[in-house]
C-alpha cells in the first residue's frame, strides 16, 4: 500500500523528470505564462545562447503591468519610453518566438492571472509558473501554481522543467458557512491576519473547509491569489464540480473524449484521508468579519469594526513596524476605522478584477452616487470581463454612480502604468499589496473587498458593507 | 552558453586594485531590459567623458587594445554589488578570461555562468603576465582551459587551478539551463509519458 499523499504531493510526483540524491527535482512545467517585466532578459539569453523556446504551445505571453488603461492607450504617446520599450519587446519576443500572445490590441488582453483561467490555459492537476508572484492564483484549480525569477524564466523557457526542492504541506481549513457581506476577499486577508506574512514561508498551502467548498471558482482565486503574501509557495484548493463546470468549454480545455479523459484524473486530484500536514491552521467561517488593512503589510488585517492598534499592542519587532505604519499612513492609535475618510477607490487587480468582483461592488452602487470630490475607478481583469460587464449593464451602474470605467491591465495595484495615487491620497482597494509607495509614492492604501470598495466610495471612509445591504 | 575554446588573443593591462562593479557597470545602466549590449557602456566612467567621448588614455580606447579578449587585471576585481550586468557587460564587449590575484566571489560565479574564465595566479605571475600584456597587440596570450595552461607571448608557462566541475561547464557550454539540458532525454521521456497519460495538456 502506497502512503496517503496530500494533493500537492500528487501533483509534485505526476511532474517529477528526475530527482537527484539530495532530493532537488527537475519538475516539468505545462503552462509557461509571460509578461513584459520579467522576461525581457530571458529571452534575450535564449537568443544570445541560440536557443529555442522548448514548448511555445505551452507559453503564453500577455502584457499587463505598463499597459495604460485609458481608451486612448493604443497611442504610444501614452506610455513612457521604459515602459513602451518593454511591451515593445514583449511584442518582438512572442512573435520571434511563436508563443501564444495576446497584445493590447485584442480584446482577451488582460491581468496574466485573469487571461490563463479565463482562457482554459490552467487547468487541474498542472504545474503553472510566472515570472509573478500572484501565479499562485491559479492554484483555485487544484494546479500547482508559483512565481520565479528572470532567470527561471529563462530556463522554463528553453527547458520546460525547473529546478525545484520540494515544500512541506500545510493545511487552511475554513469550516462553516460565511455571513453576509462577507467575501473570498475577507477569507483570505483574515488567514493573513491570523498566520502572519511570514506563516506560510516553506509551505504550500491547501485550502479547505465548508467555506471554500461554497465559493465559486472565481472566490478561490481571490484566495489562493494572496497565498503569497502570506508567504507560502503556493496556494491550493482541490478540484470538484465548481471546477469542472468553470473549465468546461473554455478555449483550450480539452473536448469530448478527451475532456472526459481529463475529467477522470481530475477526479483523483484530492488529499487522501489521513495523510500528513506538517501544520494546520483553522478558521470558523462564521467568525468572519468584514475586513479592512490599517497597515502596511498585508497581515495588519481588523474585522471593519475594530479599531486603529497601538503600537504597545504588539510584539518584538512589530513594535517598530508598526509605529512606522501607523505614521505613514497618518492614522492615530483607536482611531475607529470606519472614521477613516477615503479620497480614491481601486476595483480591479488580479485579486478582485473578474466579473463577479465587478457584480459585487455594483450590486452595491446600484443607484447611488459616490461622494462628492472621490476618485473611483473601475479596471477589469480582461478584456473579455469588461465586454460582459457592458454587456450586463454593470459598466453604466459604475459611470452613473462616478465611477471611471476603464480598459484592462494591472492599473493601480502597483501604479507602474500612468495610474498612481499622488502624496498623501489615501485609498481603498481591492489590490493585494498594501506597502509603502506600492500605488504610488506616499500613497496610502488599505485592502477591501470589491463590495466594501464600493460602500467606500459611496460614503467616503471605510465603512462596513452590511450597512449599505 | 557558448563552449569554452583555447583564446588566443590581445591581453590588456589594467594594474588598477580593486576594480568594482561600479566602474565596470554604472548603475544608470541597469534600467535596461536586455543583458546584450552593455558592452558599449563597460568601464563607462572610465572611459568616456561627460559628453561621451572617449578618454584616449583609458586602456580599452587605445588601438592596440580594442580587440582584448583578456583582461589582466589587479587585486580583488569585480568588488562590489552582485549585479551580473557586470560580467554581462564584460563578455559582451568580448572578453573572455580575467586574470588577476584575486577576485570577488560573486563576481568570481557570475563570470562563469556567463561562460567567462577568471583565473588567479600568484602576484609574481600577474606581475609578469602584466609586463607581457603592456607589449601591446603584437603580444598575444594564449588560454588552455582543457590543460590549464596560459602561454605567454614569448612562449612562458603559467600552469593554473580551476574546480574541476566548473572547467567541465565551461568546456562543454553548459550553464543551469545547459546542465538540464543534458537530461534532454529524459524531459523528452517525460514528455513521451505525459502525452500518453495527459494528452490534454
Ligand atoms: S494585478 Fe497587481 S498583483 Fe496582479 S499581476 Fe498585476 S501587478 Fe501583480
Amino acid at each position: 500500500m502506497t502512503a496517503p499523499k496530500t494533493l500537492y504531493d500528487k501533483i509534485w510526483d505526476a511532474h517529477v523528470v528526475d530527482q537527484a540524491d539530495d532530493g532537488t527535482c527537475l519538475l516539468y512545467i505545462d503552462r509557461h505564462l509571460v509578461h513584459e517585466v520579467t522576461s525581457p532578459q530571458a529571452f534575450e539569453g535564449l537568443r544570445m545562447a541560440g536557443r529555442k523556446v522548448r514548448a511555445p504551445e505551452k507559453t503564453i505571453a500577455v502584457p499587463d503591468h505598463n499597459v495604460p488603461t485609458t481608451l486612448d492607450r493604443e497611442d504610444p504617446a501614452t506610455m513612457t519610453e521604459d515602459s513602451r520599450i518593454q511591451v515593445a519587446a514583449l511584442d518582438k519576443n512572442a512573435k520571434e518566438f511563436g508563443i501564444n500572445y495576446y497584445p493590447v490590441t485584442d480584446v482577451r488582453q488582460g491581468i496574466v492571472h485573469i487571461v490563463g483561467p479565463e482562457q482554459g490555459w490552467t487547468l487541474p492537476g498542472m504545474t503553472v509558473v510566472c515570472g509573478d508572484s500572484h501565479t499562485a492564483t491559479h492554484g483555485a484549480f487544484g494546479a500547482l501554481a508559483h512565481g520565479i525569477g528572470t532567470s527561471e524564466v529563462e530556463h522554463v523557457l528553453a527547458t520546460q522543467t525547473l529546478i525545484q526542492k520540494k515544500s512541506k504541506n500545510m493545511k487552511v481549513e475554513i469550516t462553516g458557512k460565511l455571513r453576509p457581506g462577507v467575501t473570498a476577499k475577507d477569507i483570505t486577508l483574515a488567514v493573513i491576519g491570523a498566520t502572519g506574512t511570514g506563516g506560510g514561508t516553506g509551505y504550500v498551502i491547501e485550502y479547505c473547509g465548508e467555506a471554500i467548498r461554497d465559493l465559486s471558482m472565481e472566490g478561490r482565486m481571490t484566495v489562493c491569489n494572496m497565498a503569497i503574501e502570506g508567504g507560502a509557495r503556493a496556494g491550493l484548493i482541490a478540484p470538484d464540480e465548481t471546477t469542472y463546470e468553470y473549465v468546461k468549454g473554455r478555449p483550450h480545455a480539452p473536448k469530448g473524449a478527451q475532456f472526459e479523459a481529463a475529467l477522470a484524473w481530475w477526479k483523483t486530484l484530492f488529499t487522501d484521508e489521513g495523510a500528513h500536514f506538517d501544520k494546520v491552521v483553522t478558521l470558523k467561517g462564521e467568525e468572519i468579519e468584514p475586513v479592512v488593512t490599517w497597515g502596511t503589510s498585508p497581515e495588519d488585517v481588523l474585522p471593519i469594526s475594530g479599531v486603529v492598534p497601538a503600537p504597545e499592542d504588539f510584539k518584538g519587532g512589530k513594535i517598530e513596524a508598526a509605529r512606522r505604519s501607523i505614521e505613514y499612513m497618518g492614522l492615530t492609535a483607536g482611531q475607529k476605522l470606519t472614521d477613516i475618510a477615503i479620497d480614491t477607490v481601486f476595483i480591479g487587480s488580479c485579486t478582485n478584477g473578474r466579473i463577479e468582483d465587478l457584480r459585487a461592488a455594483a450590486a452595491i452602487l446600484k443607484g447611488k452616487k459616490i461622494k462628492d470630490g472621490m476618485r473611483a475607478m473601475v479596471v477589469p481583469g480582461s478584456g473579455l470581463v469588461r465586454a460582459q460587464a457592458e454587456e450586463e449593464g454593470l459598466a453604466d451602474i459604475f459611470k452613473e454612480a462616478g465611477f471611471e470605467w476603464r480598459m484592462a491591465g494591472c492599473s493601480m495595484c502597483l501604479a507602474m502604468n500612468p495610474d498612481q495615487l499622488a502624496e498623501g491620497e489615501r485609498c481603498a482597494s481591492t489590490s493585494n499589496r498594501n506597502f509603502e509607495g506600492r500605488q504610488g509614492y506616499k500613497g496610502r492604501t488599505h485592502l477591501v473587498s470589491p463590495a466594501m470598495a464600493a460602500a467606500a466610495a459611496i460614503t467616503g471612509h471605510l465603512t462596513d458593507v452590511r450597512e449599505l445591504m | 552558453m557558448e563552449k569554452f575554446e583555447t583564446v588566443t588573443g590581445i591581453a590588456a593591462p589594467m594594474p588598477l586594485v580593486n576594480i568594482d562593479t561600479d566602474m565596470i557597470i554604472p548603475k544608470i545602466f541597469l534600467k535596461t531590459i536586455k543583458r546584450s549590449g552593455l558592452g558599449v557602456n563597460l568601464f563607462d566612467e572610465m572611459r568616456y567623458d561627460r559628453q561621451g567621448n572617449e578618454i584616449p588614455d583609458f586602456v580599452l580606447n587605445k588601438p592596440q587594445y580594442r580587440e582584448a579578449s583578456i583582461l589582466v587585471a589587479g587585486d580583488n576585481f569585480g568588488c562590489g554589488s552582485s549585479r551580473e550586468h557586470a560580467p554581462w557587460a564584460l563578455a559582451d564587449f568580448g572578453i573572455k578570461v580575467i586574470i588577476s590575484t584575486s577576485f570577488a566571489d560573486i563576481f568570481y560565479n557570475n563570470s562563469f555562468k556567463n561562460g567567462m574564465l577568471p583565473i588567479v595566479l600568484p602576484q609574481e605571475q600577474v606581475d609578469a603576465l602584466m609586463k607581457d600584456a603592456e607589449k601591446g597587440a603584437n603580444a598575444r596570450m594564449t588560454v588552455d582551459l582543457e590543460n590549464q595552461i596560459i602561454t605567454s607571448s614569448d612562449g612562458v608557462e603559467f600552469p593554473f587551478e580551476v574546480d574541476a566541475f566548473k572547467k567541465h561547464c565551461l568546456l562543454n557550454g553548459l550553464d543551469d539551463i545547459g546542465l538540464t539540458m543534458e537530461k534532454e532525454s529524459s524531459i523528452t521521456a517525460f514528455e513521451g509519458a505525459a502525452a500518453q497519460a495527459r494528452p490534454w495538456v
